[in-house]
């Protein structure tokens, strides 16, 4: 299946103006395999009379399927351990400490994917902080692709899901069989709201954050669209808020009003008091 | 770092094996659980054992068994690869002692990232 260029720009374009995603030159093979599942489904005979559809007709459906399919939806629970090694460790006990007056604490992951990541916080919470049991925890995990959304809704995780990074233990404790896929409590499924937000688009109005989420999500923007959402995330984080990135992420050089914290080994930072 | 693939398929040994020592680790083999205490009576205790369950002569929930009595083999990582999926498996392996449970098919990736959970190996 070739990609004609004019269709591989249209299609950059498209990706680009409704996601913010950056496709390389080089990416033509990428649009090519993603997108060959809606040729397949919708009918459409080549690439070139799925783009023409596009073309032709405004913003609807298949625009938005098309945008989605070029998301990369790589997860898995507890990527990167020494992340929740530093939530357990330093971030839940200290934010124990500093909202112990209106027992609140907000949580956003804002791109969550299928759910793995605020799942395996919220499994973090319920082991280890009862306490919290007591508080006010909203927990907010959204993303821009209604697939992995949904799936994450539904918390129904595949066997090769459950098998990466998901202590056993957790697996007995907060898991129930579904034929061969495996279905998370519906305890922990309620501790997390899900709703669909566009990065790149305006956001709802969030409640003051303590705990933002941005993990492996950035580094598919460009540095314009990066300092704008690291801005965003400035103004809707509680003094003294963490914002944390995936491992090989960082604000440096794009939004230096942020300051790594101390922790070590873990990409977590909050905004430099003034 | 050593560890002990014990699982009565030689395709499944060998897959295994090669992932350990990708990783580093030194690899022994055993075809059942039997064979498995054997071999840790002469040479000691390994950092984790791969333990499949349906073996003939010794299988891997009573080797984890039999592991856990024995004193000389305490601290020993135990780490089920099998293809048992239901939740009373997994259950009744950890209640049996063991400390990880990776249901087949496995990747590396898969390995690896339990293997980091027991804090063994590179993570
Ligand atoms: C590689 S996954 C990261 C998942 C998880 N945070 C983690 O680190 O394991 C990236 C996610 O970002 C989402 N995404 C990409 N562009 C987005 C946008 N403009 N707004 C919201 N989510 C977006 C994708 O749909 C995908 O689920
Ligand atoms: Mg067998």
């Amino acid at each position: 299946m070739m990609l004609p260029n004019a269709d591989f720009e249209y299609v950059r374009k498209l990706v680009r103006d409704r996601s913010a995603i950056v496709l390389d030159d080089g990416k033509t093979y990428l649009v090519e395999s993603r997108l060959g599942p809606i040729l397949q489904r919708e009918g459409f005979a080549s690439l070139t009379e799925l783009v023409a559809a596009l073309r032709s007709a405004p913003y609807h459906d298949l625009h938005r399927r098309v945008v989605e399919a070029l998301t990369t939806n790589e997860t898995s629970f507890f990527r990167d351990m020494p992340t929740f090694d530093a939530l357990n460790l330093h971030v839940f006990p200290d934010l124990i400490q500093r909202r112990s007056v209106d027992r609140q604490i907000n949580l956003w992951c804002a791109a969550s994917s299928s759910g793995q990541e605020p799942y395996s916080i919220a499994m973090i919470l319920r082991e280890n902080f009862p306490i919290l049991s007591t508080w006010v925890v909203r927990h907010i995990a959204s993303d821009l692709n209604m697939d992995v959304l949904s799936k994450a809704k539904d918390g129904v995780f595949s066997q090769l899901e459950v098998n990466r990074g998901l202590p056993a233990p957790l697996l007995v404790k907060y898991f129930k069989k579904r034929g061969v896929d495996w279905q998370i409590s519906d305890d922990i499924r309620r501790m997390i709201h899900f709703s669909h937000v566009n990065l790149a688009a305006d956001w709802p109005q969030f409640p003051p954050m303590d705990v933002v989420f941005m993990r492996n999500v950035l580094i598919y923007f460009d540095v314009a669209t990066k300092r704008s959402i690291l801005g965003k995330i400035r103004r809707i984080l509680r003094p003294g808020g963490y914002l944390v990135l995936g491992s090989a992420e960082t604000t440096l050089n794009i939004d230096d009003k942020f300051e790594r914290v101390a922790f070590p080994r873990v990409p977590f930072y909050r905004v430099k008091k003034t | 770092m050593r560890a002990i693939v014990i699982d009565d398929s030689e395709a499944i040994r060998r897959i295994l094996r090669n992932m350990m020592t990708a990783i580093g680790f030194e690899v022994i083999e055993a075809k059942n659980g039997r064979d498995a205490l054997d071999r840790l009576a002469t040479i000691g205790c390994v950092d984790v054992a791969l333990v499949d369950w349906n073996m003939p002569d010794l299988n891997g929930y009573e080797f984890v068994v039999a592991v856990r009595a024995d004193p000389t083999l305490n601290g020993m990582r135990l780490m089920m690869v099998t293809s048992e999926t239901e939740l009373q498996s997994v259950a009744a392996a950890l209640n049996a002692g063991a400390d990880e449970y990776v249901m087949k098919p496995f990747t590396k990736d898969v390995i690896l990232e339990k293997l980091a959970l027991l804090g063994i190996g590179q993570s």
